[in-house]
């Protein structure tokens, strides 16, 4: 799945356009607006000099509130910058994949580790969502490698559930042995293909991910 | 059943001379025409076809008129992947008879043939014969309908029902040439002819494990989505439903002998369990058997009364056999002295009385078969990794896929001589699943 850059000036410039807009089309309204009855109070004939200097003022003000929001706007994106370093980092580490021993699905310490990152990411952003995908080598047998994998994903989502996440926020599914993430026979692409596999699945817009 | 009997008892009689054998086995290996060695009257064998050698010798005759040699072809190779008889290499010299004249059998006796089988072409349809050369007749005959055109897959599965009426008159045992098995290659379910002809797809990507309605019109397997897997059974006549939704794991369907329910493995947080659900579809129910273990890969008893799975319930895979409603579960092969065992995949065989299942051996898997008598176990695969039995319809043969030549390819493996066939040419072949009989 490609992974949509963070954008904020994307997302926030239509509605300060819009915004400039409604004022100018307000502004605009003010000049045709009809003259007051005979009868109410006057305040006096509006001279065509007055209008002029009524529009100007209007121009400035206009102006002004368009710098003051572009000012707004630009330390805005400059905090989002940061921020988005900061969400792509926090993506990273939710969508890390761990690893498991030969026909194990225990937790090893390193997975643990890697489980607490996800899980202090997944506390601070209440409606970001997980499927964890389990997966095994191409050793066992490819039905019986099934129900590994989905005893790996399972493991990892009990870990998480255990220390407060909502079951509701995590989805498991197996692959089995049917989509090693590394080719070959060997020790190492075994160790490869032995793993849990994070993908976010809701939520996506606290991680600057337009879902 | 007279024609059985009859060649049984030639067959018998001729039997077990080692001199015969050795005939035998060079008119099958080079050709050659060479006499049978005196006959032994009197001696008894006491298994026709489970002696390495003791299987009678046949020659095809040539068969004239439109595709002649195509029948002849197919029908020859038939009996010989039947692993019953021994196929001679036909002679120049033993033509069909004239119509109205007999067959030479002082020659076909001299050449080492047990029996002749003769083809005629009648318009549309193979008329076959088989001559019992010791009687000096015909021993049975039959017209059969080729469907037009020729050469079509229906053809050749007509012509393999051919072969199997033959082999059924020589040994008494029908014939498996008109079967097909399906597979699992590059994550679609293919289904291929017995003799490795006509392979086809039959789902789209995804799909794995197999299995047979037992009527041999429809196949059930399961569906690897984004979200989950899902059970779903196609129709061969087209038309595909879903029998379990893909929620949650769903894998390993089986149908149940009379066709009604399909068990599969439906795993969630606790685990992978056993469940069944109605053909037709409708909720599945749980049998009863997992306890928070991982359970997979049923296959039933002919019967339908019992089951045999693959369980993690002590730790390593083994299989197990348990009744059809889960209970009474106990593991199928003795405890193994190794320390690092795993054994999984079962297939029950269709005359009930063996079950074959991968069992990892010096680190590779290896296709072993328990008979449930004794529950004593033969291993009958050695060259390469072997996995994911299935029995064909004779419950003498076994699918298994096999890396014996690099790649993993589907291989047809005959347990009593030891024999062993390519079927697929297609890398990755995997999870086969051998047909029932398939109507004619």
């Amino acid at each position: 799945m490609p992974f949509l850059p963070f954008s904020p000036m994307g997302r926030r410039l239509a509605p300060v356009v819009f915004g400039l807009g409604a004022l100018v089309g307000a502004a605009g309204c003010r000049t045709n607006r009809p003259v007051p009855p005979v009868g109410t109070p006057a305040v006096g004939p509006d001279t065509a000099a007055q209008r002029l200097a009524r529009e100007a003022a209007t121009r400035d003000s206009l102006a002004r509130l368009a710098r003051e929001r572009a000012a707004r706007d630009s330390a805005e994106a400059a905090r989002a910058g940061a921020d988005a370093a900061a969400l792509e980092a926090a993506r990273s580490t939710l969508t890390a994949p761990v690893y498991f021993a030969y026909d194990a699905s225990e937790l090893s310490d390193d997975t643990r580790a890697k489980l607490d990152a996800k899980l202090a990411i997944l506390q601070r952003l209440p409606t970001v969502t997980l499927r964890i995908a389990g997966h095994t080598d191409s050793r066992g047998a490819a039905e019986y490698n099934l129900a590994l994998g989905l005893r790996r994903a399972s493991a990892a989502r009990k870990y998480l559930v255990d220390r407060g996440i909502a079951a509701s926020r995590l989805d498991v599914v197996s692959f089995g042995a049917e989509r090693p993430a590394a080719a070959g026979e060997g020790e190492d692409a075994w160790a490869q293909n032995r793993r849990d596999e994070f993908e976010v699945t809701g939520g996506g817009a606290s991680l600057g991910r337009g879902r | 059943m007279t024609g059985r009997t009859t060649v049984a008892r030639v067959l018998r009689r001729v039997g077990t001379h080692r001199g015969r054998r050795i005939a035998l086995a060079l008119v099958a290996t080079c050709g050659a025409a060479l006499p049978l060695a005196a006959q032994q009257p009197g001696v008894r064998l006491g298994l026709l076809y489970g002696e390495r050698g003791a299987r009678p010798g046949i020659i095809v005759l040539p068969i004239a008129g439109a595709n002649g040699d195509s029948l002849r072809a197919i029908l020859a190779r038939d009996l010989d992947f039947g692993d019953r008889v021994t196929v001679a290499e036909a002679s120049a010299t033993l033509g069909a008879p004239a119509p109205g004249a007999a067959l030479n059998y002082a020659l076909a006796q001299k050449l080492g043939a047990a029996g002749v089988v003769q083809g005629i072409v009648r318009g549309a349809a193979l008329e076959i014969v088989l001559h019992d050369v010791a009687q000096k007749r015909v021993l049975q005959r039959a017209t059969v309908p080729l469907p037009a055109p020729a050469l079509t897959p229906a053809w050749r599965r007509a012509v393999h029902g051919a072969s199997d009426q033959l082999e059924e008159w020589i040994s008494g045992t029908r014939g498996i040439a008109a079967t097909r098995i399906a597979y699992a290659q590059g994550g679609r379910i293919w289904v291929i002819d017995s003799d490795g002809a006509n392979a086809q797809p039959i789902t789209g990507s995804g799909a794995l494990s197999p299995s047979w309605h037992p009527l041999g019109e429809s196949i059930a397997y399961a569906e690897l989505e984004s979200a989950g897997s899902a059970i779903r059974v196609t129709d061969l006549r087209g038309g595909t439903r879903t029998i379990v939704e893909p929620r949650g794991l769903n894998i390993s369907p089986v149908f149940t002998p009379d066709g009604t329910g399909i068990a599969y493995a439906h795993g969630d947080d606790v685990g992978t369990d056993l469940w069944l659900a109605p053909a037709g579809g409708g909720r599945g129910r749980r049998i009863a058997l997992g306890r928070g273990s991982d359970n997979a890969s049923p296959s039933f008893s002919p019967d339908g009364r019992r089951l045999a799975f693959t369980s993690g319930r002590a730790g390593t895979p083994e299989v197990y056999i348990a009744d059809a409603d889960g209970t009474n579960a106990d593991v199928l092969a003795a405890l193994s002295t190794q320390a690092q065992s795993y054994r999984a995949s079962p297939d029950w065989s269709p005359d009930g009385r063996a079950i074959a299942f991968q069992s990892r051996v010096g680190g590779v898997f290896q296709v072993v078969v328990a008979t449930l008598r004794d529950r004593s176990l033969k291993q009958v695969t050695l060259e390469g990794a072997n996995e994911d039995p299935s029995w064909a319809p004779d419950a003498r043969h076994l699918v298994v896929s096999s890396s014996r030549s690099g790649a993993r390819q589907l291989w047809v493996v005959d347990p009593e001589t030891g024999r062993a066939r390519q079927l697929t040419r297609n890398a990755g072949a995997r999870l086969p699943a051998w047909s029932p009989r398939l109507a004619r």
